[in-house]
Order: structure tokens, then C-alpha cells, then sequence
């Protein structure tokens, strides 16, 4: 079908529709599975809304109202589920971008085994958060667990605070790191080894390579790791409903939790909806920062500069 | 929703948007469907009205049969199932088993897609709640069938069946919180392990005796499961009540849940339980000799029967004035079908018709007939675990059966966990708790109409 779209039409332009034509199974997708229902999803944040009743009732946008009410049913939950969510990202993303990058750095060298070592710090990655959920349980389990044991330590690791938060921050880095430091080798397979023979011509050291080059070149990459980095820990949901099941006293129940139970276990769904859209502005407004915060200074100046100088030029 | 949400979407999506979608998706992509009532209308009821009773001669049905029994009881409802096949050439059942609560969020939406199970179990509290939400079908006619009688059923499993005036559920067994003693450690604090301790006082003493000898006799847990198992059954013994008894209020911050939520935390006060019991550690402690006490579910009496441990089981002792102790009770129910099959619905009840007949062999899974008869049997008379228990049947609570009593529950929970781990001041846990339980509680009446 596409060669005769192509043998009907001007053989250099090719038919207008060819562009869409291979976009169309992932637009098809994106539109089933994102789009409907993300507008839908708008829909049932306006109602009181349960699939299985009959009717459901509008109550505008009552849903987004009780989330500012302190003293509505949903109010409490939700907000210490978003304190709490803020709390894990804010502890768990330095982490997750720092080492990695210091682990990619290590797993760059040539060294015998390398691709073992590469594919040993990946693995835990590739585990369901059901099998490093149960498994951390047992292990950080303050009564029997092997975590204790191993450190001659009697921490209530998924019981009492801190210690929840240590120990739901460092499960989910040794969970996930792999996944980072993955694309970080990527981005520093991409740096051209000029850059750094030029260095080293000009004398620098291994920490103004790494500052001058290194960081410069993975600029694009940080930005994409701390970007989805943030929007992974602020989604996170199976290392808490697992190992601590939200507590202490709800003090590691984030979010996306709340969302879950009040959506699917209380079924209330408009509510859930209203809480979910919220979450979201929170995620894009951030994400937005991110980008922002972590924008090529030096670019845009230079950008600006020749923006400048063609003014000049044509004037 | 695991952690690392990195779909192609997501990676391409950089603004967050995607990310935002996908999380309403999981809210939204449940809301397709109508209701399935219009669907199925009420042409529901098998077509033959005799409930199953007079067998299933039609073509070769395959039927589904969803339940959460992951532990010890699941082999045992397997084995039925098999015994059913073996019996019935024409009828296969394939049972699906998954944790309770993954089942009960699953339901609803398979239901509403059509795709739900020909047959179901639920807890007694939560039948209430899904014949309003229209997830489960009336079945007067099977309970006609198999001559169910109110007097051969304790009265709350029987009337939690009930919703609207009609019958929605068949009660299939009674499984209560008991006492689980180790007799080793027992031993090794002096004390006699054929005589267990009963009341208030006895079981003060043999706490003392036991930490003198260096052990924390009763781990008090901080989860739903011990811990909120356990406080439910102090408070009825303390003469309180978690609701009224048309659901409407909650009472459980009133004195008697004071007291029963103090006399837990006080365990750990007074050095009977070490301070933060991890999931199910106070029943692993028991398991491994750390610990002699713990009160845990029917359930757990295969579980222990496996093990080479010196052990036994006795009714709850009496703490507070009045024995009592908490239970829930499974029961037999038929989801909706969107399409309306009068041959698989006549196999369905067939199938319902003869399991909820098999009292016994489910009563050596570890669990309490639901019937009088059944219970009274000599055969199960010849189990002296499940027995014992089963003499606690008078004084056994269920929660009301009003829809979405389950919601609220949550809180009783959450103070519990407030308590136990946080240091709050049991009163004001319990108040603060029963103050968001009961709007919760009137929510859902106006949801599902009182």
C-alpha cells in the first residue's frame, strides 16, 4: 500500500499521508491508551463516579475542592501521601543520579570481565518489583531478617523512621541503579576521544576531564536521567505497598498509593481521578523545572549572541 | 505500578504529560463499561429455577472459579474442584486463586468486561458491598435448592447473605482468631502446657513468668494481621462494639476500645512484646520457640500441623469481661455474567450446589463449617483443633454487613498502627480514627444509598 501511495504521487515528495502513515501504530496506541483516557479520566474527576452503579453524579469540580477542604475524608490521606512521595524523591533521586554516573565511570574503563560486571549491576533491574519487594522484606524483617543479622544491628528497618525511608531509599537503588548507569555508558560512549586527547595534551587532570569534558558531554543524558529519575521516584509504589505496606503509621504510604486505594479499593473513582490530576500538575510543573535548572547555559548564551549579531548584520 | 515507569511513552514524553495520563489511565480504563445490571437484565437466574439441584445435562461447559485461599486452605479447595471434574463429564472448572485483595479489585472490572468468573468467594463483610456495586447476582433459587435453613447457620453469616431482601451469598464456613501456645517455651518458663491460661489474670501471670525466664511471651503486632485481628477481639470482650449494629456509627473509640487498644500497647510496655513487630514476625516468633503466645487465624492450624513443633490451639483467653473473639466467614457467590447463558448458568449453580455441600473436607483445610449440622458431626468432631475453636461460635463478632464497612475498617487500622508504633496515645488514636471512619462511613451510605 505504501509503494502504490508512492507510485501515485511525485516520486520526490512521496504522498502527504506517508509521515502518518508510519506514525499511525503508535499514535494509534498513545490515543487508545493515553489520550481517551487521560481526557476521560478528566470526565470522572468531575463526578462522583463508581463504574459498576448505574448513575453517576456530577458534582463538578467538588472532587478538586475536598483536596483543598482539610476536613474532607480524602484530604489527610492525600496530602501525607504527597509529603511522603516528595520525601522519597528528595532522597532518593540524588542517589540514583550520583552513583550511577560513578558506576557507569568505573564499568567505562577496560578491564577484563567488564561486560560481566556491566551485566551483574543491571541484573536486579530486571526483577519485578513483586520478587525485590518480598525479597527485601524478608531480608530487612527487624525480627529475623538477614540484614541484621549480617550487621549485628537490631534496626526495625521497615517499622520505625527513619529507617523505613533507608531502607525503602537503598532497595530501590540497588533495584534500579543499573537501568541509569546503562544510559550513562551510553552517553559516555558517544564523547569523542579527541575531547579528552586535547585534554590531556593541555595538561589536565582526571578531575578537569571529568569536569570539562566529561559532565559537558553528558549534559543531554543527565537531563534525561534526572528527568525520568524524578518521575520514576515520584511514581513509586511497589516498594512500600510490599516491605512496609505504608507504614509506619502511614509514614511511607506516597501517592500513588492513596490514589490506588481510594480508586480501586474504595471505589472512588472521581476522587482518585481528581487526585491523580493533581499529581500530575505537581510531576509536569517539576519536570519543567528540571528542564530549566538543568538547560545549557553557555548555549543559550551563544544562541542569544548570534541571534544578536544577525540583527546587527541585517541592520 | 512498579517503580521504574519507563515505557517508551514515558522516555519520549518528556514533559511528564505521558506520565500523567498513564496514572488516570489505571483510574480511567476501569470506567468503560456500563453497568453490567443493564447487560445481563434480570434474566440471570438460571432458567430451570431449580438451583442446580437437578444437575447440568447440557453440552460441555468449561466454568471459571475465582478465590483468594493462597494458603493452606487452597490445596484442599483444589482437591474439590478435582473431585467435582472427576464426578461431572460434561462440567470442567478451572479455579483461579490470588490474594484477596488483588481479587477484590479485580473483580468488579472483569465483571463489567464480561469477563468475570461463573464462580466466586467472598469474605462475609464484603458481600454486602458488591451486590450493591451489582458484581454478584442473587441466588435464592440455589439457596432454596440446597434447603438452607437460618437455624442450621450462626446468624451473622447467614443474614450477611441477605442484601435488599434477597440472598447473595451461601455461607461456606466460620473461621475464627484463636489462641496458638507453644508448649516448649511454655515449659521452659515453668509453666503447664496442657493447661493454657483463660482469663485476665492467669494470662498476666504466665506473661510475668515468661519474662522472668527471659522470653517476651506475646508479640503484639501492629498489622492488621495479628494486631488488628486481636484488638477487634478486645474490644468486643471489653463490652464495646467497632459500629452500631445497623452500621451507621462508629464506636470504637469509646471506652471499651480504649481499654482493649491500651491492654496491646501495654505488652510493650510492660515487656511482654518487644517494641516493633515486623509483618508476621509474631507468628514466625512462635514458630521458632522466641515466643509463647500468639493469636492468629483457624488458618494457620495446617501450617503448624506441618511442623514438628510441640503446639496447641484453645479458645481466645477472656481479657476483658466477656469472651469474645473476632471472625470472618467465606462465602459462595456467583458473579454477574453479561451474557445471559441459561446452560452455563444452570452448570454454575450445579457446581455451587455440590461444593458448598462439602463441609467436611473443608473443615480438615482448617476452617469452621458454616452449618450447625455440619459442626455437630462426629466427623468433625474427630478434628481437635478446628473443635476447640469451633466452641468460641457464640461469641463470635462480624463486622455489620453494609456496604463498604471494609473502607472504614482501614482506620480502625491505622490507629492501631498509630499506637503500637507511632507512641500516640490510644485514646486519641482511636477518637481520631473513629472521627474519619464515621464520614467515611456516611459517605458511603449516601453512595449507596443507606
Amino acid at each position: 500500500m505504501a509503494v502504490a501511495l508512492r507510485l501515485g504521487t511525485s516520486r520526490r515528495e512521496g504522498s502527504p499521508w506517508l509521515p502518518y502513515l508510519f506514525l499511525a501504530p503508535y499514535l494509534l496506541l498513545f490515543v487508545t491508551f493515553v489520550a481517551v483516557p487521560a481526557v476521560f479520566g478528566l470526565w470522572i474527576s468531575l463526578h462522583d463516579w463508581d463504574y459498576m452503579l448505574d448513575s453517576q453524579l456530577f458534582v463538578g469540580l467538588g472532587n478538586y475542592a475536598d483536596l483543598f477542604d482539610p476536613t474532607s475524608v480524602i484530604y489527610p490521606d492525600f496530602w501525607n501521601g504527597m509529603q511522603n512521595t516528595l520525601v522519597f524523591t528528595l532522597a532518593s533521586v540524588p542517589f540514583l543520579v550520583a552513583l550511577p554516573l560513578l558506576l557507569a565511570l568505573l564499568l567505562h574503563q577496560k578491564f577484563p570481565g567488564r561486560t560481566f560486571f556491566r551485566a551483574m549491576f543491571f541484573a536486579p533491574y530486571v526483577l519485578g518489583v513483586a520478587v525485590i519487594g518480598l525479597m527485601w522484606r524478608y531480608l530487612l524483617d527487624a525480627n529475623f531478617g538477614l540484614v541484621n543479622s549480617l550487621l549485628g544491628t537490631d534496626i526495625a528497618w521497615t517499622t520505625s523512621q527513619p529507617w523505613a525511608w533507608v531502607g525503602l531509599v537503598a532497595v530501590t537503588v540497588w533495584w534500579t541503579m543499573g537501568f541509569n548507569a546503562i544510559i550513562y555508558l551510553a552517553g559516555l560512549g558517544d564523547i569523542p576521544v579527541e575531547h579528552y586527547e586535547a585534554a590531556s595534551l593541555d595538561g589536565a587532570s582526571w578531575w578537569q576531564k571529568f569536569r570539562y569534558v566529561t559532565l559537558p558531554g553528558l549534559r543531554p543524558v543527565l537531563v534525561f536521567v534526572v528527568v525520568i529519575t524524578v518521575l520514576a521516584s515520584a511514581n513509586m509504589f511497589g516498594q512500600s505497598y510490599i516491605v512496609t505496606q505504608g507504614g509506619p503509621t502511614q509514614s511511607t504510604q506516597t501517592a500513588i498509593m492513596v490514589i490506588t486505594d481510594l480508586g480501586l479499593s474504595r471505589f472512588q473513582m472521581g476522587a482518585a481521578a481528581a487526585e491523580s490530576y493533581l499529581l500530575a500538575l505537581f510531576l509536569a510543573v517539576v519536570s519543567v523545572l528540571n528542564f530549566w535548572l538543568l538547560r545549557d547555559r553557555d548555549a543559550a548564551q551563544q544562541r542569544r549572541e548570534a541571534r544578536a549579531q544577525r540583527r546587527a548584520v541585517t541592520r | 505500578m512498579p517503580q521504574p515507569t519507563r515505557s517508551p511513552f514515558t522516555r519520549r514524553s518528556f514533559l511528564s504529560l505521558a506520565a500523567a495520563g498513564g496514572m488516570s489511565a489505571t483510574v480511567a480504563a476501569c470506567g468503560g463499561g456500563s453497568s453490567p445490571r443493564d447487560a445481563g437484565g434480570s434474566g440471570q437466574a438460571a432458567a430451570t429455577g431449580d438451583g442446580g439441584a437437578g444437575g447440568y445435562d447440557g453440552p460441555q461447559m468449561d466454568l471459571t472459579f475465582w478465590n483468594g485461599f493462597t494458603g493452606g486452605d487452597g490445596p484442599t479447595m483444589k482437591a474439590l474442584v478435582d473431585q467435582f471434574n472427576a464426578e461431572h463429564a460434561n462440567i470442567a472448572v478451572t479455579m483461579t486463586t490470588m490474594q484477596w485483595a488483588d481479587y477484590y479489585a479485580k473483580l468488579p472490572t472483569a465483571v463489567s468486561s464480561g469477563n468475570g468468573p461463573d464462580v466466586g468467594i467472598m469474605h462475609v463483610d464484603s458481600v454486602a458491598t458488591n451486590a450493591a456495586r451489582n458484581v454478584i447476582q442473587p441466588l435464592d433459587d440455589v439457596a432454596s435448592a440446597l434447603q438452607l435453613a437460618e437455624s442450621d447457620f450462626a446468624t451473622v453469616p447467614w443474614q450477611a447473605g441477605l442484601y435488599d431482601g434477597k440472598r447473595y451469598a451461601i455461607p461456606l464456613d466460620v473461621h475464627p482468631l484463636g489462641f496458638y501456645y507453644n508448649k516448649t517455651v511454655m515449659e521452659e518458663a515453668g509453666l503447664d502446657p496442657e493447661a493454657p491460661p483463660t482469663d485476665a489474670t492467669s494470662y498476666m501471670d504466665a506473661l510475668e513468668a515468661l519474662k522472668n525466664a527471659g522470653i517476651e511471651g506475646h508479640w503484639a503486632s501492629p498489622f492488621p494481621f495479628t494486631g488488628g485481628l486481636s484488638v477487634q477481639s478486645l474490644v468486643y470482650q471489653f463490652g464495646g462494639s467497632l459500629f452500631t449494629e445497623d452500621g451507621a456509627s462508629v464506636t470504637w473509640a469509646e471506652d471499651p476500645g480504649v481499654e482493649a487498644l491500651t491492654w496491646w500497647v501495654d505488652l510493650i510496655e510492660q515487656g511482654y512484646s518487644p517494641a516493633k513487630v515486623d509483618q508476621d514476625a509474631d507468628y514466625i516468633a512462635l514458630k521458632n520457640g522466641k515466643t509463647a503466645f500468639n493469636w492468629n487465624g483457624i488458618w494457620q492450624i495446617n501450617d503448624l500441623k506441618q511442623t514438628d513443633l510441640e503446639w496447641g490451639v484453645a479458645a481466645l483467653p477472656t481479657i476483658g469481661g466477656t469472651p469474645a473473639a473476632w471472625a470472618g466467614s467465606h462465602q459462595f457467590v456467583l458473579p454477574v455474567q453479561k451474557s445471559s447463558d441459561s446452560d452455563r448458568a444452570q452448570a454454575s449453580r450445579v457446581f455451587l450446589n455440590w461444593i458448598s455441600e462439602q463441609s467436611q473436607a473443608w473443615a480438615e483445610a482448617g476452617q469452621v463449617p458454616a452449618r450447625n449440622s455440619a459442626r455437630e458431626s462426629a466427623e468433625f468432631q474427630d478434628l481437635p483443633e478446628q473443635t476447640e475453636l469451633a466452641s468460641q461460635i457464640d461469641d463470635l463478632h462480624f463486622l455489620p454487613t453494609v456496604p463498604g464497612i471494609g473502607d472504614s475498617m482501614s482506620e480502625f487500622d491505622k490507629a492501631l498502627n498509630a499506637a503500637t508504633l507511632g507512641g500516640t496515645d490510644p485514646a486519641k488514636a482511636l477518637a481520631d480514627s473513629a472521627e474519619r471512619a464515621q464520614k467515611i462511613l456516611d459517605d458511603n451510605a449516601a453512595k449507596y444509598g443507606g
